[in-house]
């Protein structure tokens, strides 16, 4: 049967084919909808883990007792977990292990354009690269054979045009879960120096054997070659390909599949069929320059930028010089169009925040969520903005730097999703060693920005069964922070005044700030209500209007005119009117 | 009504080797990407290859998004280029702007009027451009380049502005000659898990086929 799937869910139906046991993931886009996916096939045991290294050490330890594993994560959470990775290297596998990283070239949604293809060859794990959803499904099953057959852990790497492109994919019937027998072998799984020693020699033999085989032996080396025009030879792989046949559909293509370790014998073959090389590859020059370590004259960085993501168009420039095509449209002949910036949602909890963070001029350090749109306007409140977890411990930062001084001034603000992830340790850290901190936790009860995730505060596990939740209060208190205070963010007042509060105390002060997301059922307003406004009261003074709410704009008497099917009634709007003019009103 | 003329990309055109590009252009949380996928069901009833490419992530939360859908006998790249759509579906008027130079020569754009303030409109920096359909089509040689209708206050007829997506889809049609069927078929796959939205969602594509073939026929 054939079906259309998007890259990742591809990916999905790849390792249910193969008979994957165990799926632990955090989510990040463009990766979270693998393991989303993967909850639809009941037989597989699988979970929204705390965060990457959590999940990569779950699948680790699934593998090591027979099962085949799996663990998905975008191009930065393949930094939080490098540390299982570069060591499972070692240990390698017992059931197939797969580590399915995404890039996000153009940074779609994103804070860096990392090329974790750097991440195979510095931890010595094959890496395949689909380039559609076909390959993602056939590769996942492909990595899952290799893993076994190498005795090692198989990245596949995706990028965003991959993990979030629909193509046709045939499905297969899926094998039985098998978990392999488990047998205690110290020299093969505790990595300590006298065991890692032997170890890293077999690794480097490992290599070795299947950078040969990859050469010749298309079910390791995962390529194809597609003859045509001898003048130009393109090696490529992933979404650079579909570019590639599209620019110049007679060209002689080698798709490389596994692209760590790099079939050399493969490469120089092809590199001796045509007359001059090009290899197309977005971001690093990686492949090339391992080509070029081959010492094979070859073309690429020369030509393409380093930068954001390619098109057909571009490589047929860079390489014929030649442009085609004309449009309909004189766009030089339209006015601009206004940017269109991500913004806050109607009945966002972080906006109420935000406006109090502004108010009280304070130095905020910015997490990974919906949130980091406290950095633009309207509230333009984050100073900073690095990493997962990393407000709490920039905070403590600013209060060492300063003997103490900032951090009257200065807050951490971090979701609840990314508090469990990574900021609990900086939490730690910050009450040990006696810092001044305030932190906020904005815990709108879902991890947001990509999607709606549940977490171990939501009280729901990945299918949506109940679970345990951590009560951050309590988690809070038990670390060692004295001060706990939690307020309703939509109360700007009210939050203003408390983060002033806990700003003002000696010692880390935590403030969380409840209210579920307006995107998921418990925070939805009543069906039916919206916000009324009393024109009679109305001073058009633009209080309202200055929230930036997308439910809310001024009319052409600048009072406000609310549009009924975007309100949420969260209340915002209320709260900043001084002359009672909104309220909420409607038919339930 | 009768009438028969020849589509603007008649379904024969897919044997000589011509690839569908079509451009779905919106706002964040507006509905391109189920009518993406819709597109993607579709192809695969008519036998085709067919890619589709979404923007999921940061950009969703009411900002810029754009869907590319490519269908043909053999579709490479998932990205529709500067000057290669055949259609330009804008769920939203400013859209329709942003991405005009997509457009092919002899492409087609339908707008869906509906305005939706960007920040820097809301913030009082820039105004909210005037007479947009207007401008696209005095930027144009030919003057059924764009057609502008209002698909939400359809929807909103048919049961819920979610539908908006689908009164577009249905404008879409009328510019082929793929069977009528095959898009109601499509339009039941692609809600499957909501089958209670099926009868409200064939009814909103039958509304903009209507406005849509009344436009062509004049």
């Amino acid at each position: 049967m054939d079906k259309i799937l998007l890259g990742n869910e591809a990916i999905a139906r790849g390792a249910y084919e193969a008979g994957v046991k165990v799926v632990s993931s955090y989510p990040g886009t463009p990766s979270t909808e693998i393991t989303e996916s993967i909850a639809a096939y009941d037989r597989i045991r699988c979970e929204w883990s705390t965060n990457e290294k959590v999940g990569a050490e779950v699948a680790i330890g699934a593998s090591i007792r027979g099962a085949r594993a799996m663990t998905c994560m975008k191009h930065v959470g393949m930094n939080v977990a490098a540390d299982p990775l570069f060591t499972a290297s070692y240990t390698g596998v017992n059931g197939g292990l797969v580590f399915v990283v995404a890039d996000d070239p153009g940074m779609h949604s994103s804070q860096n354009e990392q090329d974790s293809r750097h991440y195979a060859r510095a931890s010595k794990v094959p890496m395949l690269e689909p380039s559609d959803a076909q390959e993602c499904k056939d590769f996942t099953k492909r990595a899952f054979e290799l893993s076994e057959k190498y005795d090692t852990p198989i990245i596949i790497r995706l990028h965003t045009r991959v993990s979030h492109s629909r193509s046709i994919v045939h499905l297969d019937e899926p094998l039985e879960i098998v978990v392999k027998d488990y047998v205690k072998d110290v020299a093969k799984n505790v990595m300590m120096p006298a065991m890692a020693v032997k170890r890293h020699i077999w690794v480097e033999d490992r290599l070795q054997r299947m950078e040969k085989d990859a050469s010749s032996d298309k079910s390791v080396g995962c390529y194809e070659w597609i003859k045509g025009d001898d003048q130009v030879g393109i090696i490529t792989a992933g979404a650079a390909y579909q570019y590639v046949r599209e620019a110049l559909p007679n060209a002689t293509v080698l798709k490389l599949g596994l692209i760590y370790p790099i079939p050399s014998d493969l490469i120089a073959r092809f590199a001796s069929s045509v007359k001059r090389l090009v290899v197309v590859e977005e971001l690093d020059p990686y492949l090339e320059n391992e080509i070029k370590a081959m010492g094979i004259a070859c073309e690429g960085k020369s030509l393409f930028t380093l930068q954001g993501e390619y098109k057909a168009s571009m490589i047929r420039k860079a390489i014929t010089g030649i442009e085609k095509d004309t449009g309909e449209i004189n766009t030089s002949a339209l006015c601009q169009a206004p940017n269109r910036p991500p913004m806050m949602c109607a009945g966002c909890p972080h906006k109420g925040l935000f406006m109090a963070l502004n108010r009280l001029k304070a130095q905020v350090m910015g997490d990974i969520g919906c949130y980091t749109l406290g950095a633009l306007p309207p509230t333009s409140a984050i100073d900073a903005c690095v990493c997962m977890g990393a407000s709490v411990g920039m905070a403590h930062g600013f209060d060492l730097a300063t003997d103490g001084v900032d951090s009257e001034r200065t807050v951490a603000v971090i979701g609840d999703s990314t508090f469990l992830h990574s900021g609990i340790t900086n939490l730690i850290n910050a009450v040990y060693n006696r810092s001044k901190i305030t932190v906020i936790i904005l815990d709108n009860s879902i991890t947001g920005m990509t999607g709606h995730q549940q977490n171990a505060s939501t009280g729901m596990d990945i299918r949506l069964n109940p679970a345990p939740a951590v009560d951050l209060e309590a988690l809070c208190v038990s670390v060692g922070v004295k001060s706990v205070r939690v307020v309703d963010p939509v109360d700007t007042a009210q939050s203003q005044s408390v983060i002033k509060e806990a700003m003002n105390e000696d010692g880390v002060s935590v403030v969380i700030a409840r209210r579920p997301c307006a995107l998921i059922p418990t925070g939805k307003g009543p069906k039916g209500m919206t916000v009324l406004v009393d024109k009679d009261k109305c001073t058009a003074c633009g209080q309202c209007i200055r929230i930036m709410c997308p439910a809310l704009i001024a009319g052409p008497d600048k009072m406000p005119v609310i549009d009924p099917d975007t309100c949420n009634t969260c209340g915002l709007c209320i709260n900043v009117c001084r002359f009672d003019t909104l309220s909420v009103g409607g038919v339930e | 009504m009768n009438k028969q003329i020849e589509p603007v990309f008649p379904i024969r055109s897919f044997e000589d080797g011509h690839v569908l590009s079509i451009v779905l252009a919106g706002v964040g949380g507006q509905g391109t990407l189920i009518a993406g996928k819709l597109l993607g069901i579709l192809a695969l009833k008519l036998g085709l290859d067919v890619k589709v490419s979404e923007v999921h992530g940061m950009s969703q939360r009411g900002g810029s998004v754009i869907t590319y859908v490519r269908i043909g006998k053999k579709v490479f790249s998932p990205i529709v280029e500067e000057k290669t759509a055949d259609f330009c579906l804008c769920f939203e008027s400013l859209e329709a702007l942003r991405w005009a130079g997509l457009l092919k020569n002899s492409g087609r754009m339908i707008i869906n009027t509906q305005q939706i303030n960007p920040l820097p409109v809301l913030m009082g920096q820039l105004d909210y451009p005037d007479a947009i359909s207007e401008s696209l089509c005095s930027a144009c040689a030919n003057p059924s380049t764009v057609l502008s209708m209002d698909a939400l206050s359809m929807a909103r007829e048919v049961g819920s502005t979610k539908a908006t997506n689908i009164v577009l889809l249905g404008a879409l049609s009328v510019f082929s000659d793929f069977p009528e069927s095959l898009w109601h078929d499509s339009i039941r796959e692609a809600f499957a898990q909501k089958p209670a939205t099926i009868p409200m969602n064939i009814e909103a594509f039958e509304k903009g086929r209507d406005f849509a073939r009344t436009f062509m026929y004049n």
